[in-house]
């Protein structure tokens, strides 16, 4: 019961304290390839303390909508936080769901931002929620059948089993199949976390904006609960990426504090090369067009399909 | 014995609340009260009645004992769970409708609503105790024509009287299937009797049996609603009164499912595993143009019809991979997945009772169904807005509310047919089940322009200015159903042993697994699992934490301002977005697929450059209706119109007519031809 319980806590903290960093890495790289100086990798917390001390100017339209929404998105995506494996494999709540529950946890979460960017009245608002739904609903189909051929694959959708299992493989683990999954994901991942080429996250151009017009009316404690709720769900998802595709490193049960502190620095090395990588895309790439999107999102569902054909056709159906 | 009684009692309940409906016809009040609540009475003993069914044994009652027409009922677990949902779902809505039908008060005949109401919830009823065919094709009749008077309560308007004739003609298509599949039975059996028609389907040869498949499917799929016969449907279910809508879509359409999950698996031994694929693929269909429909339409209404028509196919699909799987002699998967159909039906009839319930308040109180009029809603009406928005929640399968346990489920079932080894169930299976998500998505979409651009933000018009809160009995009825989309969201693991009960009547028993343990879902022989009460307590547990951060830094009051407008000084609601602007991103995205026409009209003043008015018309086209039926309608009226020529108007012509028909049946029957 008390090591379950250290565990979860402990697995909040990593997410609390690591998800920040992840996002100044990600603004300190996208800047060094700009040939900017960037600001440092800590100001994302200098940022949410800044935040965390100053009112929140309310929309007189409001209802208790606008006030609910952050804590519970913030609260699933906690939730679905301490459902994915981190560091180790063994999660004392991994029984609560499985890949799909993540899912649908990360739908909740997105489902009230949604909700409350409606509330105040403002077109932004709307604007932000119809893309911000449209683009879940084009990853829908693609995320669906990646899981399906990861879930396939291992023979579930739990997660600590889908990690534990694959890094057991060791290199067989890297099979064309997994590598097209990656793929998909990967795609995904970049619709997911709102960065270029589906959103810009460093805009306030009305006609570009997704995530940040859906958040334009928060302000002070609000708003930073708000995003530090979008950084954690970032951090998630990269962690599904990590321990789905490159399990191999994590620690499979509690084994003494030095292998737990050696699988949370490969954890944390592993999602700092996911950041680099996305950092690398959105540097590359320039933001495309919003009903160009299904394009891209096609890709992924094309790259998650043939994942799932590559799968039969290797296991011989 | 007790069991007549419930049962009997039932009955009793109903007709007492149809004739006193008609007997205080004059007193509105009264007589709302009187047949409302005695059919609120006959549910709950429906309830006890179908749960003691489920955990005891079958209830059969003869009629009479004549030796060739045999008339009784017969109620199995299967019944019985569909006479538990129709139960369930009319206490609520009966609760509900004391209240709503004060709207109509003195501008309606309530006696009547009344007495139709009674009668078509009676023939649901019948419908699913009926034991013999001829019995059956009555009492469906008798609800197909209740329910048609229904749609048409508020004849004086056009609209409504055209939305009766689509569906009464539509439905009657569907009962002419429905009797040529039966007769299919009838020639093997010999009988009328359903009993004779499971042993009829083990000898029938393999092209009666697949003939029988497909009229089942193409008469009791026009009840249902399944895409390409669905067109009916967002016709008739806006037109009816909501608490009727509430029934219709809720409980009627689950009605045909009953049925066709009677003639799949127990009369037809679902022995083939293609007619497994064909209603998966049926139900895939329907889902996503169900929801592809809903997502762009502004009547609440007609989108809830819409959104029916996908749940219908969301359930299609869970039966049809229970057939697939049954055909492959995996009775486990196949319990599973029926399972997860029925767990749909069931979250389906409550949160979609509780949405119509809601679309009636908003009516009720504002007297449009246009999302476009609403807007603030939740401030004029609070109890109804958290009512209805747990019904949302509930419709887009949002975690730990009743749709998501049984979209969980669904998408399990279809994981699980790798099992089957094969190449092409896999696949096909997968390309479900990326619809099924897409569907989910745009479902999400759709309830999030409802309740957002309709109860969230500022008045669009006057109507929603002067909302009013819903009376008593309607936040009742709604809260019913609200409190059961949460339990059902919360507790699956205490329905899942009962729907295995029930899976056991059609599919067989399974001693040996089990799908829930304590407080967690579990599929069985693998390490899959869900807890919905984990995730809502850790929910809770970090809302409470965030609450108490965010309390404890945030003493002052916060600072309340306008809404940024980019520095212009006034936020009206003329300035927010609208639920058409809303779903654009989709109708553009599925453009091919709605070919919408717009039409822009603008007059000027004598100078070109000042525009007196303009007027913007932008409309979707309903593919299926227009490329699939109105080519049969036009061939069919041209064809009438030649037929005309033998309809004389002469009494002396129709007599003839019928002494020739006689003539011919006579030298039918003499030359050999069976009776």
């Amino acid at each position: 019961m008390i090591p379950a319980l250290v565990s979860v806590i402990l697995q909040i903290i990593i997410i609390l304290a690591l998800s920040p960093l992840i996002s100044g890495i990600i603004k300190k790289i996208k800047a060094y390839f700009q040939i900017r100086k960037g600001p440092s990798i800590f100001q994302p917390y200098y940022d949410i303390a800044k935040l965390l001390r100053k009112d929140s100017v309310v929309s007189q339209n409001v209802s208790w909508i606008f006030h609910a929404a952050p804590i519970i998105s913030f609260a699933a995506v906690l939730t679905a936080g301490l459902l994915i494996p981190i560091y180790i494999t063994s999660l004392p709540l991994g029984f609560a769901g499985d890949l799909i529950a993540v899912v649908y946890l990360f739908a909740l979460a997105r489902f009230f931002t949604a909700l409350a960017s409606l509330d105040a009245g403002s077109s932004f608002g709307g604007m932000g929620a119809s893309r911000e739904m449209f683009v879940a609903a084009m990853v829908e189909p693609a995320l669906m059948l990646s899981i399906f051929a990861v879930a396939l694959n291992v023979g579930s959708t739990n997660l600590s089993y889908i990690s534990q299992t694959l890094s057991g493989m060791g290199l067989d683990a890297l099979s064309p199949y997994q590598i097209l999954a990656f793929v998909a994901l990967l795609i995904i991942a970049i619709a997911e976390t709102g960065r270029i080429p589906v959103d810009n996250p460093s805009t306030h151009l009305e006609l570009t904006m997704i995530h940040e017009a859906m958040i334009l009316e928060y302000s002070g404690k609000q708003l930073a609960i708000v995003e530090l709720g979008a950084m954690a769900k970032q951090l998630l998802i990269f962690s599904l990426i990590a321990n789905i595709f490159f399990p191999w490193g994590i620690a499979s049960a509690y084994s003494g504090i030095a292998a737990l502190v050696f699988a949370l620095f490969v954890y944390i090395l592993k999602i700092v090369i996911i950041a680099i990588t996305m950092a690398v895309i959105e540097t590359s790439t320039a933001k495309w067009r919003l009903f160009r999107l299904p394009d891209l999102l096609s890709i992924s569902l094309m790259f998650s399909f043939l994942a799932l054909v590559s799968f039969i056709i290797v296991k011989g159906g | 014995m007790s069991m007549n009684y419930l049962f009997f009692g039932m009955f009793v309940f109903y007709l007492v609340g149809a004739t006193s409906a008609v007997i205080l016809n004059k007193k509105d009040r009264l007589c709302s009260y009187t047949s409302f609540m005695s059919a609120a009475i006959a549910a709950l003993l429906g309830i006890i009645f179908s749960i003691s069914v489920i955990f005891g044994d079958t209830f059969s009652y003869d009629l009479s004992g004549g030796s060739y027409l045999k008339f009784g009922f017969f109620i199995d677990r299967l019944s019985a769970f569909f006479i538990l949902v129709i139960s369930i779902s009319v206490l609520a809505v009966s609760i509900y409708s004391t209240g709503y039908v004060r709207e109509y008060f003195g501008k309606k005949n309530i006696g009547y609503l009344g007495f139709l109401y009674n009668i078509f919830i009676l023939s649901m009823v019948f419908v699913a105790s009926a034991d013999n065919a001829v019995m059956f094709l009555i009492v469906w009749e008798l609800m197909s024509v209740v329910s048609y008077f229904l749609v048409v309560y508020e004849h004086e308007k056009p609209e409504t009287r055209k939305a009766g004739f689509i569906y009464i003609v539509m439905t009657h298509i569907g009962t002419g299937f429905i009797i040529m599949s039966f007769l299919i039975f009838v020639g093997t059996s010999g009988s009328y009797s359903f009993g004779t028609f499971a042993e009829a389907g083990k000898t029938m040869t393999p092209l009666l049996k697949d003939i029988a498949f497909i009229f089942a499917l193409i008469g009791f799929g026009t009840k249902a609603g399944i895409v390409p016969l669905h067109i009916w449907l967002p016709y008739a279910h806006p037109a009816a009164p909501s608490n009727v809508s509430a029934l219709m879509s809720g409980v009627m359409i689950k009605i045909a499912i009953f049925m066709l999950i009677r003639v799949f698996f127990v009369f037809l031994g679902a022995s083939q595993s293609w007619w497994g694929y064909v209603v998966l693929a049926l139900g895939t269909m329907s889902a996503i143009l169900g929801i592809l429909y809903a997502v762009v339409e502004s009547d609440i209404k007609r989108m809830l019809a819409f959104s029916s028509i996908e749940n219908i196919g969301i359930i299609l699909i869970g039966i049809g991979a229970s057939m697939i799987f049954f055909a492959d002699g995996k009775p486990i998967l196949s319990t599973l997945a029926a399972m997860a159909a029925l767990y749909h039906l069931l979250n389906h009839s409550i949160f979609k009772g509780l949405l119509f319930m809601g679309a009636g308040s908003i009516l009720f109180s504002t007297h449009t169904k246009n999302i476009e009029e609403l807007g603030g809603l939740i401030k004029k009406m609070p109890k109804s807005a958290i009512l209805v928005l747990i019904g949302v929640l509930s419709i887009s399968a949002l975690p730990p509310f009743s749709g998501f346990i049984s979209e969980w489920l669904t998408f399990q079932s279809l994981l699980l047919g790798f099992n089957l080894k094969e190449t092409f169930p896999m696949i096909i299976l997968s390309i479900s089940a990326a619809i099924l998500a897409l569907t989910g998505a745009l479902a999400a979409f759709c309830f999030l322009k409802f309740f957002g651009i309709g109860f969230l933000a500022l008045p669009r018009t006057k109507h929603a200015e002067h909302a009013k809160e819903s009376n008593t009995p309607m936040l009742i009825g709604m809260g019913i159903f609200a409190s059961l989309s949460i339990l059902l969201g919360i507790f699956p693991f205490y329905v899942l042993p009962i729907l295995e009960r029930i899976t056991a009547s059609f599919i067989g028993n399974l001693d040996s697994f089990t799908f829930s343990s304590f407080a967690t879902v579990a599929i069985p022989s693998s390490t899959i699992s869900l807890s919905t009460p984990a995730i809502l307590a850790l929910m809770f547990i970090f809302m409470l934490l965030l609450f108490g951060i965010l309390f404890l830094i945030n003493r002052k009051k916060q600072p309340v301002y306008e809404t940024w407008g980019c520095g212009q000084p006034v936020s009206t609601s003329r300035n927010e977005y609208t639920a058409t602007a809303f779903s654009k991103p989709v109708q553009i995205w599925f453009k091919s697929l709605y070919r919408p026409a717009r039409e822009i009209d603008v007059t000027y003043t004598t100078s070109p450059l000042l525009k007196e008015s303009f007027k913007f018309e932008s409309r979707i086209e309903q593919v299926i209706e227009q490329y699939l039926y109105e080519p049969v309608v036009d061939f069919v009226i041209i064809r009438s119109r030649k037929a005309r020529r033998i309809q004389t108007g002469s009494i002396h012509a129709y007599l003839g007519y019928i002494f020739g028909t006689l003539v011919i049946l006579f030298m039918f029957v003499i030359a050999g031809g069976s009776p």
